[in-house]
């Protein structure tokens, strides 16, 4: 392992791209965000969301488990928070329901799958994705997957610390963190309109 | 005949209050003692225990603990790999485990430690250094440690019955941070530490460390009434195909990946992954665990006969203090890696990172149950002072 100036951009990178914790990006501290393996201000890193959300021509969310069964309150308000965001943006929504390995093939017009998403991503042409709700683990190695796959750009919402393989990670984000994000969506939408 | 289960009332504090704050009283204890200590601190659900020397007493003291109610149970196992999978199955669950083993045990419970970090189990289990077999030996030999280095957890040496305490009972919440959620392996050198007394510092037993939060975990916690995790580590791999196998692979980077956010965490709660003094010395020792305690003896008579030497000890293993080591070693002349064991592998650590691993002279080395006489470092010493 060394340490370089290592990016975190869209890809296809090539086969097996190295995970971007081993290439000397480092989580962001409470407050902070990161932009393509830099750390950033964590209301600079909104902007560039919805930036990216509002210019990408096939947006879509990636909700996961966590957020895609309503097993507390929290989950349900979250959920709820996205899919105001998600229609704010005009973005499709993919659900990854759980994180079995679907064979012989999902049907990527439904779901996306942590083991093999950039099955998804080809077949819908999505050049923009966000994950929210998804377990670190499994973002982390999708998020990958995809970053060496595809040519998608990827932005993680994470519930805890945040992933430094994905282009936009925010961390500690929660019902109130989505929507104000989608406030600043709405605002800088209007400014376009 | 119905056994009822007691239960002691402890206040739960924050982590920092308990490692840092806390009032702390010396006892003159052994290393086992010592870990019983911490795991009564810890909060700890279930300890599972299989006996091996030298280990075998610190699980009968927090069986011990078991009686008193400080754990909500505790069992013994069929044999080390039965215990592994069994804390396995029960961090899996979303309980807080501990357990011990040492030597022959490491190995025959081996299959299990990938496992744990693959599935990004945070199982704190301590690990006291012996001889592996054959020919037979009880005796202090830190081989097993060099077998599992590349298996994806976190490792910690302790020189001391301190080192031990600490290291055990901070274990639990570097381990569980979201972004780590590893298991960590906590080793010290078999009866060198575990079996002689020493002063230990320890905070108030009447507070704990507060409860693991597995609904953090970074992987869904198995439980069973609560939909969205009912759902195991799926097995991708029994499909014979690129895409199967492509996935495993970014999974055992993402472990390795984890292993890598620990360093914040261990910076924040153990200090440095490394310790030194008078790292601007021409000779530097590098050393963990007891090598370290008879390292230091030699520079004291070493500096007596004017000759400066550096110490760095090395805490942690995995994650490899790289970049630490690669800055220290720049200036010195000759790196002296004394060590418990036949194959040198903390030397190849050290030769593997720094620029020119010519100076790494991989000497004294002691295995089978040897000690390590303070001469033989010396000798090295005044040789690589000529």
């Amino acid at each position: 392992m060394q340490k370089v100036e290592y990016q975190v951009l869209a890809g296809p990178e090539g086969y097996l791209p190295p995970p971007a914790a081993l290439m000397g990006v480092v989580l962001p501290n409470k407050g902070e965000a990161l932009v393509e393996g830099r750390i950033v201000l964590e209301g600079d890193a909104m902007r560039i969301i919805a930036q990216k959300l509002l210019s990408a021509k096939n947006p879509t969310i990636f909700p996961g488990p966590l957020i895609l069964w309503a097993w507390n309150e929290r989950a349900v308000e979250k959920a709820e928070a996205v899919k105001e965001m998600a229609e704010a943006v005009g973005a499709k929504i993919i659900p990854m329901p759980d994180y079995r390995p679907k064979y012989p093939m999902i049907n990527p017009e439904e779901e996306i799958n942590p083991n093999h998403p950039n099955l998804t991503i080809w077949h819908n042409k999505i050049d923009v994705c966000v994950f929210v709700g998804v377990h670190c683990h499994y973002a982390n190695i999708a998020l990958k997957i995809i970053r060496g796959g595809t040519d998608c750009y990827t932005i993680a919402l994470c519930g805890n610390y945040g992933h430094e393989d994905a282009m936009i990670s925010l961390r500690d984000v929660h019902a109130e963190e989505v929507r104000k994000l989608t406030e600043l969506i709405k605002k800088a939408k209007g400014r376009e309109e | 005949m119905v056994i009822e289960q007691k239960v002691v009332e402890q206040k739960i504090v924050d982590p920092e209050y308990l490692f840092f704050e806390a009032k702390r009283q010396k006892r003159f204890i052994t290393g086992s003692e010592a870990v019983m200590e911490a795991i009564k601190r810890a909060n700890v659900d279930l300890a599972i225990s299989y006996p091996i020397t030298p280990q075998s007493e610190s699980m009968h003291l927090v069986g011990d603990l078991y009686a008193e109610g400080y754990l909500k149970d505790y069992y013994r196992g069929e044999n080390e790999l039965g215990v592994m999978s069994a804390v396995a199955g029960a961090s899996m669950g979303g309980v807080r485990v501990f357990t011990a083993t040492g030597g022959p045990g490491t190995l025959r419970a081996f299959e299990m430690f990938p496992t744990w970090a693959g599935a990004r189990l945070p199982v704190v289990c301590a690990f006291f250094c012996r001889g592996v077999n054959s020919p037979l030996t009880i005796q202090p030999d830190t081989i097993e440690m060099g077998f599992m280095l590349d298996t994806g957890i976190i490792m910690f040496h302790a020189e001391t019955a301190q080192d031990l305490f600490d290291m055990i009972l901070k274990s639990y919440i570097i381990a569980e941070q979201p972004d780590v959620h590893l298991p960590i392996g906590v080793f010290a050198d078999g009866f060198f530490v575990t079996h002689t007394r020493e002063l230990v510092e320890l905070p108030p037993d009447d507070i704990k460390l507060p409860p693991y939060d597995p609904y953090k975990s970074p992987v869904p916690v198995m439980d069973m009434e609560i939909p969205p995790v009912r759902q195991m580590r799926d097995p991708f791999v029994m499909k014979s195909n690129f895409i199967s196998y492509a996935c495993h692979a970014s999974w055992q980077q993402e472990v390795r990946a984890a292993g890598e956010r620990a360093r914040k965490h261990i910076n924040k709660y153990l200090g440095e992954l490394i310790e030194y003094d008078n790292d601007d010395a021409d000779i530097l020792i590098m050393a963990s665990g007891t090598a370290v305690s008879q390292s230091r003896e030699a520079i004291s008579i070493a500096s007596k006969e004017g000759i400066k030497v550096g110490l760095v000890k090395i805490k942690v293993l995995r994650p490899f203090p790289w970049q630490e080591v690669k800055r220290i070693a720049r200036k010195a002349k000759a790196i002296i890696v004394p060590e418990f064991n036949i194959t040198g592998w903390l030397a190849r650590e050290i030769k593997s990172v720094i620029e020119d691993n010519t100076k790494v002279i991989g000497a004294p080395r002691v295995f089978g149950g040897m000690t390590m006489p303070v001469e033989l470092i010396l000798e090295e010493i005044r040789r690589a002072a000529k």
